[in-house]
């Protein structure tokens, strides 16, 4: 199935969770990463839960702590 | 107030603009903005709204410049080397527009004194570089409902959301809490592309100006995120505000400012 990650389409297994998308797009610091589907943010407990569907809009939210 | 000559030629370039006017530009010379931290991301906001003519400008910063700022914070010379930050960012100020006037506070913020600083301006600009600082500033923001610039910088990326509190999205909609000391590195850990506070630190400059001129659609309810090794931008919608937040829904959990244990590392710098 085709999904959107971070605005790309990508191809994934059918029935890949977000804890599976997660790893499958070795997402940097992953226990420390907010993730938003269809512009709704998924709680962390529930990543390994959540099943992705067709044309889902996946997106990662990273802490970036530097400024100075 | 009218212009004096030197003041019309000045700010021409936004006057000329049909958006901005000598209404705009007035209202530029009225505006109070808080930088907090003069470094990487404040340096470059600093620069642009003195010389646009932000007619009070606050500084906040508690250290000094060292000679492994420089590669970056672009108000500071090598000539300050040892300085408060703030006060040689308030020359560099001084000297590019002596129509602004510069507040400087030589402090780190914390619980004590976040609110007594932010009261007194009507936009405030995160250019801090540590998560206790950033969670301070933003629920000190929402308690005190001021306009907020948010930014992070590290390595090659960097991202910013502009937060109107009881409007969009806050810091802590996206980010509960702060990752346990050292679990993300610092710009100092990671290291950070200099060029990237300029980006960063100008649309943050950029939204200041949109907010008090009203001019354009803020940054609200989204999170611009910048890779320069990819050179692509990506805006990311954000849920609308509130939804279970700690401090910015309508029943927050959060109604006293935290100070979180700085990583150590972070403490110098
Ligand atoms: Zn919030």
């Amino acid at each position: 199935m085709t999904i959107k990650v971070a605005g790309e389409q990508k191809q994934m297994a059918d029935g890949i969770t977000v804890a599976g998308l997660i790893e499958a797009e070795q997402v940097e610091n992953p226990q420390y990463v907010t993730v938003s589907v269809n512009e709704e943010f998924i709680d962390a407990g529930d990543f390994a839960s959540h099943v992705l569907n067709e044309g889902d809009e996946v997106e990662f939210l990273y802490f970036m702590g530097g400024g100075r | 107030m009218a212009f004096t000559n030197e003041q019309l030629e000045r700010y021409s370039r936004h006057i000329i603009l049909k958006e901005i006017g000598v209404k705009g530009q007035k209202k530029l010379l009225n505006a109070t903005v808080l930088i907090i931290g003069a470094g990487g991301l404040g340096a470059p906001a600093a620069l642009y709204l003195a010389a646009a003519g932000v007619g009070t400008i606050g500084i906040v910063d508690a250290d000094t410049v060292d000679l492994s700022n420089l590669q970056r914070q672009v108000i500071h010379t090598t000539n300050d080397i040892g300085k408060r930050k703030v006060d040689s960012a308030a020359e560099t100020m001084r000297a590019v527009n002596p129509d602004v006037t510069v507040n400087t506070y030589y402090d780190f913020v914390s619980s004590a004194n976040i609110m007594d600083l932010i009261k007194d301006y009507d936009f405030i600009l995160d250019g801090t570089d540590n998560f206790p600082a950033k969670f301070l500033i933003n629920d000190a923001c929402v308690m005190a409902k001021k306009p907020l610039s948010h930014a992070g910088i590290i390595r090659f990326k960097g991202q910013l959301t502009t937060i109107l509190p009881g409007e969009g999205p806050c810091y802590r909609c996206i980010f509960k809490d702060p990752p346990p000391k050292d679990a993300v590195p610092t710009c100092k850990q990671a290291g950070v592309i200099g060029a990237m506070g300029g980006v960063i630190g100008s649309l943050q400059a950029m939204e200041a100006v949109k907010y008090i001129t009203g001019v354009g659609e803020l940054l609200v309810g989204y999170l611009l995120t910048y890779d320069a090794l990819k050179m692509e931008f990506h805006k990311i919608k954000l849920p609308p505000r509130g939804k279970g937040c700690a401090v910015c829904s309508d029943a927050p959990t959060i109604t006293k400012l935290i100070d979180y244990e700085q990583a150590a590392c972070e403490l110098k710098h």
